[in-house]
């Protein structure tokens, strides 16, 4: 008996040390968002729905891998990844310089550009001069911020919400002059539903590396580039195989990925 | 920890810590203006007079302050009414919202540590007002308001602090207070530890200040029962 429980012992540390040294990970933790409609949203059952969400599972089924989804307020995404609370991030994140001083990123799996919506009626122009003193909406810590911030704050009030939709609902609240989002995001999330019938697009689109990145990839810690790479050729072989067409058609009727990354 | 984080982005915590400052400040000017006539109202012996008091005194304290910041700020919102009222252009500003929030908060607490002062009063005191001739609103002003006032000072010092700590939730209305100041810095360089340690170091000052400013106070107010210096 003795000699069992031992041995057994042996067997659970081996299998421990054996986890952590693996190449191939098996067990993979996915930090989402949840309020970031048509990515990722929780159903009123409580669970959670959305491109990013399908796109998580159809990478874990191609890995092979049992997943497990963490949601996870967006302004601790990234510290909560380092914590190792889990162990990538599927949550529309762009691939920004600041972002890969801490963490490491997979290619990007889409890349839509962003762009601003006005009050219908309200005439706003986009420039420094028809922004004056408009109040804009973004989500904290995203692109979205980092850009009016550089480009418009001195002559803009900028309101930072936690989540795209409490912004959305600030918006219909009639706070807001002016939002700032990715364009897929805020279509589907605001302009097509009746929080957003007030609302349109001005504009072009935006998406100048220097601030919305290369498009939104999958975040991991930096010790992990086995990690990196599997997620790369998760994406890859999803893009080939038509999962991931299946997905983006289930969303958006065109294709979400962009350009093909050389 | 990396200190250059902090002092690059100290203007935007002074600029929180004034905004607190002032929301705080206020909060209590006004939440102190409507506790006095609550306070008094809720002392009544008439079920008719109290009765309305008691209620607000009851849901202030009864439910979370950030469930009736929303309920403000989000919930007012929702109605069309509200939005073309005359009271829009205030109710549009989170500024607004969250002191209005804080004020009937604050003034809940301070009703009920005031009610208990008063009915406290010795009743000695009111008997030697009444065998004076005073009439009820002069014994009011001239005996058991400022005894009231004297006996609630250090529980209403505890209210101060905790509006202090309280008024951390304006920053979930998109308030840059000094915690909305702590979040922008920790979503900037994604350095939790930095941005909110910086934010608690502001509080403690603030709170030093409060706990130091109560204690000449209550020496002022507090004179005859100190121990007479030789």
């Amino acid at each position: 008996m003795r000699k069992l429980i031992a041995t057994l012992f042996v067997l659970a540390l081996a299998l421990a040390g054996g986890q952590a040294d693996a190449k191939e990970w098996k067990k993979i933790r996915i930090g989402v968002e949840g309020a970031y409609p048509p990515f990722s949203s929780i159903k009123p059952d409580g669970t959670l729905e959305g491109f990013d969400i399908d796109i998580a599972w159809a990478l874990c089924k191609q890995m092979g891998a049992e997943c497990d989804l963490v949601s996870q307020d967006w302004d601790g995404m990234i510290p909560a990844l380092l914590a190792r609370k889990y162990d990538a991030i599927i949550a529309s994140m762009s691939i920004t310089p600041e972002r890969k001083e801490k963490v490491a990123f997979t290619r990007k799996y889409y890349n839509t550009p962003a762009k601003f919506a006005r009050r219908k009626g309200s005439g706003i122009e986009i420039t420094a001069a028809g922004l004056k003193g408009k109040t804009v909406a973004v989500q904290r810590a995203t692109t979205h911020d980092n850009f009016i911030t550089a480009e418009f704050g001195d002559t803009v009030k900028i309101k930072r919400y936690a989540t795209q939709d409490e912004a959305y609902l600030d918006a219909a609240a009639g706070r807001i002059d002016v939002l700032l989002a990715d364009s897929m995001a805020m279509l589907d999330g605001f302009l097509n539903t009746d929080t957003g019938k007030d609302f349109e697009f001005v504009g072009p689109g935006y998406s100048d590396p220097k601030y919305f990145g290369e498009g939104a990839g999958i975040a991991i810690r930096k010790n992990n580039a086995d990690l990196v790479e599997q997620f790369n050729a998760a994406i890859d072989a999803i893009r080939a195989d038509g999962t991931y067409k299946k997905i983006n058609d289930k969303y958006f009727d065109f294709d979400v990925y962009g350009e093909p990354t050389s | 920890m990396d200190l250059s984080i902090v002092i690059e982005n100290l203007p935007l915590y002074l600029q929180g810590l004034w905004l607190t400052v002032q929301l705080v400040v206020m909060a209590l000017f006004f939440g102190m203006l409507l506790a006095i006539p609550i306070a008094l109202l809720r002392t009544s012996k008439n079920p008719l007079v109290y009765g309305i008091p008691w209620a607000y005194i009851y849901f202030f304290r009864g439910t979370p302050l950030l469930v009736q910041l929303f309920m403000i700020y989000h919930g007012l919102g929702q109605f069309e009414v509200v939005q073309k009222s005359f009271l829009w252009p205030f109710l549009k500003e989170a500024y607004w919202c969250a002191l209005l929030a804080f004020a009937l908060n604050t003034a809940a607490y301070t009703a009920e540590i005031l009610r208990g002062a008063i009915e406290q009063t010795a009743f000695g005191e009111v008997e030697a007002a009444r065998a004076c001739g005073m009439s009820r609103a002069l014994m009011f002003r001239r005996i058991i308001l400022p005894s009231a006032f004297r006996r609630a000072l250090p529980a209403y010092g505890n209210e101060v602090i905790f509006m202090l700590h309280g008024s951390a939730i304006a920053s979930v209305v998109t308030l840059v207070d000094l915690l909305g100041a702590g979040r922008i810095v920790n979503s900037r360089h994604f350095a939790p530890y930095e941005s909110y340690l910086t934010a608690g170091l502001f509080y403690l000052g603030l709170t030093f200040l409060i706990v130091w400013g109560f204690k000449m106070w209550e020496r002022r107010w507090h004179a005859h029962l100190r121990p007479r210096e030789t």
